[in-house]
């Protein structure tokens, strides 16, 4: 088994060693890794194994179970379609086919270039201006088809 | 010194992220600059509700009410309202273009209807400040409580309020925290649940936003009441606003002696630590909420032992959801009997809902238990978008079912939602139209139970599946009546047993669409029609011939392209190329595309 490569910040480690003596941590543990790396790398949750003494299929079992964890790492831009009830009524589902279409992608892995991922996502909260994506931390509202060339134009430029 | 206006600007997730805070920013930036600072204090408070209208920001105490707010309006805002003393015509609230812009905030229809008790702080104070909280009579429940009354008193008072459990099936709330009071043992546990997995509701997240101390008051209130001293609050990971104001919530109380060791002097210890979810929508479910909380898979257990008994690491555990929470604070500041007096006789006080969908206000609403869904949906919502006729309501999301028009008239209360078929949930409510197909629907929150699911229980695991598959059939045109049967058989075994309320109300949308819109399953079965043409299978565009004038504008909106004609002469399109995007039905301006 190859044993814990991945750095950890010191952040990350000061967290883990205040964390790992209160029961039931695991969960905030995990979500601390996976802002760190933006995922949860095999070699960070075998790291996290050999520190805080719980077998890897257990933290695994978690990981696997939550939707927010994610084992492979996202794309610079990752593009969150809400597909919230709200927001597929709206029509949400077609920005997700269109999208898709344009960036070429079938699933959660990110473009060749690394450029996008697309995720779809469960209620963003702000049915209000429905239908709703957010690449990156920037919220786009009421979108249409139409405004999704432009909309990942913008990313691709940067 | 004395402010000479106030500017309340909502900073909820809905505002927020219409920039909400460059508005607030760009505030701040403009008094400085035209020199009123001084004048003017600018506050960033919680959701006012009308999301539909959003960003929204109100001044005090002219009480303009500002909405669809940019930040560029900023200036205007400030050069008139608090260096000139005038209103900003254009910005005001209005009901359509002819009426009348100078509308009070208590004119506005959307809150005419509206009693505000759990969200009688949200739009007012400024959620990061415990002393606007406390201004308004804040944590004097606890004070209360702590000072004035027993353990017992507490309970007497909680059951004289007739107030339920706002998550779900309305469980007594003085029963849940007497059976926990009673249950042996030293350690005890309060728990909040604040994961709110349900897509299209976010009043508990709103919520905490927009007054995060309430909840603090009311969970050390049950802390006191049952002899516990450590709370937790479980909120998903998806809300990063609630949780940073919850954080600074948290340190604010434990600051001022309202939380953690000798509580005012009491003697009495309560801490409260915040864990996060991640994105599991079973965690809802009391006893998956447990085990999640535990850092394991969120899998339910089967009831009883309950958590009164034997809950968070087998200790004797309360768990409300935020609302109830929140209740508690308000009946132990305001008292049992004033409470009661709202609300039906079995169903007391209020109850918010996210109202969106097809409507015209979409937005966070809350109105005394009993009022009717009309009232909800055409009086405070506005009515339907786009003039489209009604088709449902569907409250509780993915465990509810859909209400139709006939029992619009219906006061809602627990036992009335149940009876319809549907439920209370935590209050979801999502408006149809006729332009929304019943199967389509019952497909989406059939996937989504399906993905959801646990897997832990067999009803569930297979029973969402199954039925899946069979609507996905029926969408196609692939499905024969039998299978209509079949449905209704897995969805009553897996009502019966499934061991959660995932599995046990999964079944809802689909059994209660198949109850009230049977014809249109059997259109989408027999004449492989889907009338709404939202399942695509079904949908075949046609051109007819005699009212196409071939200006060629379907042909160049078509992304495959399989439009095909002369110029002025009629186009035609190729149907086994046509990958049914409608584009062309939105694009012809003569009605010459035909939706079959």
């Amino acid at each position: 088994m190859p044993v814990a490569q991945v750095g950890f910040s010191k952040e990350l480690i000061d967290f883990i060693s205040e964390w790992k003596q209160k029961p039931g941590s695991l969960i905030m543990m995990l979500h601390r890794i996976q802002e760190e790396f933006g995922y949860i790398p095999r070699e960070a949750a075998e790291r996290l194994a050999l520190e805080t003494g719980m077998p890897l299929a257990k933290i695994y079992g978690v990981i696997t179970f939550y939707h927010f964890f994610k084992t492979s790492k996202p794309g610079k831009n990752r593009i969150a379609i809400c597909l919230g009830t709200a927001c597929y009524l709206r029509g949400a589902q077609d920005l997700v086919d269109e999208s898709r279409a344009i960036l070429n992608l079938k699933g959660e892995e990110p473009t060749d270039d690394g450029l996008f991922s697309i995720d779809e996502v469960r209620c963003l909260g702000c049915c209000g201006l429905a239908p709703v994506l957010m690449v990156g931390n920037e919220v786009y509202g009421k979108v249409t088809k139409d405004q999704l060339p432009e909309i990942i134009a913008k990313y691709r430029q940067q | 010194m004395a402010y000479k206006n106030f500017i309340l600007v909502c900073a909820g997730t809905g505002c927020e992220s219409n920039k909400g805070i460059e508005i607030y920013e760009s505030l701040l930036r403009e008094a400085e600059a035209q020199g009123v600072k001084n004048d003017v204090q600018i506050v960033k408070t919680g959701c006012f509700g009308f999301c539909e209208k959003g960003p929204i920001v109100k001044v005090l105490p002219s009480e303009s009410f500002y909405v669809e707010v940019k930040p560029e309006d900023a200036k205007e805002i400030i050069a008139e309202q608090v260096v000139k003393g005038r209103e900003v015509k254009r910005l005001l609230y209005k009901k359509d273009e002819k009426s009348a812009s100078n509308v009070k905030v208590e004119d506005i229809e959307f809150y005419q209807k509206q009693f505000r008790v759990v969200l009688r702080n949200c739009g007012v104070i400024n959620p990061e400040n415990i002393d606007e909280y406390i201004a308004r009579d804040g944590y004097s429940g606890l004070e209360k409580a702590l000072f004035k009354m027993k353990p017992d008193d507490v309970i007497a008072e909680l059951k004289a309020s007739g107030l339920r459990g706002r998550g779900g099936a309305g469980f007594p709330t003085f029963m849940k925290w007497d059976l926990t009071k009673k249950a042996p043992g030293d350690v005890k546990y309060v728990v909040c649940n604040a994961d709110e997995g349900d897509p299209g509701a976010y009043m508990n997240r709103s919520t905490i936003e927009g007054d995060p101390h309430s909840l603090l008051e009311a969970m050390a209130i049950c802390g006191y009441t049952i002899g516990s001293h450590h709370g937790y609050i479980y909120i998903r990971a998806e809300y990063p606003l609630a949780v940073e104001r919850l954080k600074i919530a948290i340190k604010q109380a434990k600051d001022y002696g309202l939380l953690g060791k000798d509580i005012l002097g009491s003697g009495f210890d309560f801490d409260i630590e915040i864990r996060l979810g991640a994105g599991a929508f079973v965690c809802g479910e009391e006893t998956a909420l447990l085990q999640s909380l535990e850092g394991k898979r969120g899998m339910p257990t089967p009831k009883p032992p309950f958590p009164a008994n034997c809950g968070l690491w087998k200790k004797p555990t309360v768990i409300n959801n935020v609302e109830t929470y929140v209740n508690v604070a308000v009946i132990m500041t305001k008292g049992a009997a004033w409470y009661s007096k709202i609300g039906t006789e079995k169903s007391k006080g209020t109850k918010t809902f996210a109202l969106t969908g097809k409507i015209q206000n979409s937005g966070l609403v809350e109105v005394p238990m009993g009022t009717t869904l009309r009232d909800i949906v055409f009086d405070i919502g506005g009515g339907i978008r786009g003039g489209r006729k009604f088709k449902g309501v569907q409250t509780g999301g993915p465990s509810g079912g859909i209400i139709t028009e006939k029992s619009l008239d219906e006061p809602i209360t627990y036992e009335s939602l149940s009876a319809l078929g549907s439920m209370m949930g935590s209050g979801g409510m999502i408006i149809m139209d006729e332009d929304d197909c019943v199967v389509d629907i019952a497909k989406f929150y059939m996937a989504f139970c399906c993905d959801e699911s646990c897997g832990k229980c067999a009803p569930c695991r297979i029973g969402t599946k199954q039925m899946h598959a069979i609507l996905e059939k029926i969408s196609k045109g692939t499905a024969v009546e039998a299978d209509l049967d079949k449905l209704e058989k897995i969805g009553k075994s897996m009502t019966k047993a499934s061991l959660c309320m995932l599995g046990g109300s999964a079944a809802n949308p689909t059994l209660s669409t198949l109850k009230h819109f049977r014809e249109e399953y059997l259109e989408h079965i027999r004449d492989h029609k889907c009338r709404s043409g939202k399942c695509k299978d079904l949908v075949v565009y046609e051109i007819d011939a005699s009212k196409c004038i071939g200006c060629g504008l379907c042909a160049r909106r078509c992304p495959v392209p399989c439009i095909a004609g002369e110029k002025k002469q009629p186009h035609v399109i190729d149907k086994s190329r046509c990958i049914k995007c409608g584009e062309c039905f939105k694009a012809c301006k003569f009605g010459a595309v035909a939706k079959k």
